[in-house]
């Protein structure tokens, strides 16, 4: 029920805004860079701390399932990008195939996860197991890292593919479309940031040697 | 139509749910500050019963441990569910689209979101009372190594802490965005209020500097549950990396306390004065100034905790030149005043009452922002004074201001002037009796932090016990006077009650729904033209 003299402001705050709706979303993902910002600097404080332990435990990782798992995220992040470019041109159906196919490359890259992360418990080496606590302090701090970073990230990555189902549901009804896309394109900004912490977090992880 | 037949935002719809769920900006202000307000008292319980404590050297009333206990929960309750959300989740909600000429924030329902977190982290905080080895008993500032040891239940106070970090950066988010999106034709941002201002230059501090304490935070659970050294040096850890990644978020958030209540000010004495603000664009500048310097001076809280000489002159340099735009406003407040024609009302003797408590916060500021000084007076109750000179002298005195200033708008009630005034005597006596012995007995080398005293300390703690009474009877006088407005027969409040310029004023007291009656003018000569536009 309404009750009001008709008064129709002309920048509403219930109107809708793309152009809002997008300076949220960078924004919040400043946030989130600034979130992963204080990891890299307690990580880079304490690789200079011990330099040559966080290179011998870097060695334990596997180059060739992170790198599989850049390729399955860097992928992702074109189907994305093509999707909102689909739904721009009103192909919803084909916006919504390239989600989909983003969403299946999410759960490909957590169960490329799983298999990593379980092979280090296998070895013992998630905080607190035995091999782990035998192992000198710098190189401990590396697997500690490790997992607390990319497992923040694997987290994101959940939030995303979540993010990313409900829009592919609000496309199908009918929800979003060629006037109105800015929840796709948002989507695409979060997995563009997830996407993009990856690529920070995989050569610090893996490849510096 | 007639205007007065239009229902204001109270009228449209009934029931708790309809404000539980309402994403009416004026709604979530005001759900904000009831809850805010039920969080101050309890903070306030706390502090007289420390005072009470502190009365006479000795035990009188509390074990060590419950006294420490008891201040943490003070202090987590002060900063994070009073001080920092206070203002702009309040007046900001409330007021910014208004003041925009808008009829909401830019996205209503994350700002409904934010009230839920806030409570949801704020039942957190509370939790902790009720199971395990009780409240946390650090200080407010988490200290590693000790936060990494101590049986009580720092995890969960830290993850409430997280969590009310959430609720706000969704406030800040939604201000720059409504700032960004939402004025209203016409209104540029050198039209802007100062409030307004203010509130742009502290949402940015709360997105640029809250995520860092988030990850710190959780990173302290991290070694609490998991048992890795990031910060306890005894199983190899850095205590001193904590407290750099503690400062470079809570220094910053000292603004988030302060620069909303130097917005408050700067509304208020314009009104007050009927004359336009000395310096609108110093002002306004000076407020981003603060933001960015202020990044850069957090180490001022680590002069004693180990740094190399060269950081530490370049802190206590830098801390200095925070001081020039805090002056800045200072000086351009009390221009304002001069050969203003001077109306002296409740919210003006809270602005006055905020310079003076201020300049005493701030000038204390510099002493310990000093190295030699800070040397000696680190960990001294001169640092509680100054504390409580800045955020409560200060901040909480700005936060009554408004609160005095905006009542009639708000609910289209008045208060009775005159308790008011008498109140606002006891409350500021009260404050200053209770805080000024504290800078005393800080010189002296008085410690903070601990329930007992050498008895060379004994008088200054005296008067302060007592200046705590005084200051809970003025508090209590104060918002019973407030809460007696709202019975009654209603009085003829009108749209405009005390002259202001601001965009506010032109819709009825209280809003309807959707803010304006009618479209709001913006005022020709800028927002403080009082000569060019009355
Ligand atoms: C009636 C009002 C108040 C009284 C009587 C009071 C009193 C005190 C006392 C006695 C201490 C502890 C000193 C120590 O042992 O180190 C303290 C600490 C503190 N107070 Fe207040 N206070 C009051 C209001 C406030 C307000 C309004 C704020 C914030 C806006 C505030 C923020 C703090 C903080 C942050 C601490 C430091 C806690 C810590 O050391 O971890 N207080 N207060
Ligand atoms: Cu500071």
């Amino acid at each position: 029920m309404e009750h009001h003299s008709g008064l129709v402001l002309p920048n509403s705050g219930h109107n809708r805004d793309a152009e809002a709706s997008k300076l949220g979303m960078w924004l919040f993902l400043f946030t989130e860079f600034l979130l992963f910002g204080g990891l890299f600097i307690v990580y880079m404080v304490y690789r200079m701390l011990n330099p040559e332990a966080f290179l011998t435990a870097s060695y334990q990782l596997n180059v060739t399932l992170g790198a599989m798992n850049t390729v399955v995220l860097l992928v992702s992040s074109m189907t994305i990008a093509m999707s909102i470019t689909a739904i721009q041109q009103g192909n919803s159906k084909r916006s919504i195939q390239l989600l989909v196919f983003t969403v299946a490359a999410s759960l490909v890259f957590l169960v490329i996860k799983y298999f990593e992360w379980s092979a280090k418990i296998h070895h013992g080496l998630f905080p607190g197991m035995d091999v782990f606590n035998r192992l000198p302090h710098g190189e401990g701090l590396f697997f500690y890292l490790y997992f607390f970073m990319t497992g923040l990230h694997a987290l994101h990555i959940i939030i995303g593919a979540i993010f990313i189902v409900v829009v592919i549901f609000r496309t199908k009804n009918g929800l979003l479309n060629a006037d109105n896309y800015s929840h796709t394109e948002n989507a695409g900004l979060y997995w563009h940031l997830v996407d993009m912490i990856w690529i920070y977090l995989f050569p610090l992880f893996y490849l510096i040697h | 139509m007639a205007a007065t037949t239009e229902l204001n935002f109270f009228q449209v719809k009934k029931g708790l749910f309809s404000w539980i769920f309402s994403v009416d900006h004026k709604r979530v202000g005001l759900l904000y500050l009831y809850s805010i307000m039920a969080f101050f008292l309890v903070g306030v319980i706390l502090g007289v019963l420390m005072r009470l404590e502190l009365l006479n050297p000795g035990k009188d009333l509390m074990e060590a441990k419950t006294y420490n206990q008891v201040f943490t929960m003070h202090g987590v309750i002060m900063i994070f569910l009073f001080i920092i959300p206070s203002i702009p989740a309040v007046f900001g909600n409330f007021f910014l689209p208004i003041m925009l000429g808008t009829d909401d924030v830019a996205f209503p329902k994350l700002n409904l979101l934010s009230w839920w977190i806030y409570v949801v982290g704020a039942l957190m905080a509370l939790s902790t009372l009720l199971f395990g080895d009780g409240p946390a008993d650090t200080g407010w500032t988490f200290y590693a190594p000790y936060s990494v040891r101590t049986g009580t239940n720092v995890t969960m106070s830290v993850l409430a802490a997280f969590v009310l970090g959430f609720a706000n950066i969704l406030t800040g988010l939604n201000f720059i965005v409504t700032i960004h999106r939402l004025r209203t034709p016409g209104m540029t941002f050198f039209k802007m209020p100062l409030f307004a201002w203010a509130l742009y230059a502290t949402s940015w501090i709360q997105l640029l500097a809250t995520p860092i304490i988030g990850i710190t935070l959780l990173m302290i659970v991290a070694e609490r549950v998991l048992g890795v050294g990031l910060f306890d040096p005894s199983i190899g850890g850095d205590p001193i990396l904590y407290q750099h990644l503690f400062w470079i978020y809570s220094h910053p958030a000292v603004y988030i306390m302060a620069l909303p209540a130097f917005g408050i000010i700067s509304e208020l004495l314009p009104t007050f004065t009927h004359r336009t603000i000395f310096g609108y664009k110093a002002i306004a500048f000076s407020s981003l100034a603060i933001a960015f310097v202020g990044y850069f001076v957090w180490g001022h809280h680590m002069f004693t905790t180990g740094m190399s000489g060269a950081a530490r002159i370049v802190f206590s340099i830098m801390t200095f030149l925070v001081a020039i735009p805090t002056a800045i406003k200072v000086f351009n407040w009390v221009a304002t005043l001069y050969k203003g024609s001077i109306d002296v009302q409740p919210p003006l003797l809270y602005a006055l009452g905020f310079i003076f408590q201020f300049m005493i916060g701030g000038l204390s500021g510099l002493v310990l922002g000093a190295l030699a000084s800070d040397v000696h007076l680190h960990d001294t109750y001169f640092v509680v004074g100054h504390f409580h000179y800045v955020m409560f002298g200060g901040t909480g005195f700005a936060f009554f201001g408004a609160l005095h200033y905006w009542y009639p708008k708000i609910w289209g009630r008045m208060y009775n002037k005159t308790i008011a005034n008498i109140a606002f005597v006891i409350f500021f006596i009260g404050f200053n009796t209770l805080y000024f012995p504290m800078l005393i007995s800080g010189l002296m080398g008085m410690p903070r932090r601990y329930y007992d005293y050498l008895p060379e300390f004994h008088l200054p703690n005296m008067i302060s016990t007592y200046g705590s009474w005084i200051l809970a009877t003025g508090l209590v006088l104060m918002l019973g006077n407030l809460i007696a407005g709202f019975f009654g027969p209603k009085p003829e409040i009108g749209r405009n009650y005390w002259g202001g310029i601001t965009l506010e004023w032109q819709t009825l007291s209280p809003p309807p729904l959707q803010n304006f009656d009618k479209m709001p003018e913006i005022p020709k000569g800028g927002p403080y033209d009082f000569e060019n536009n009355y």
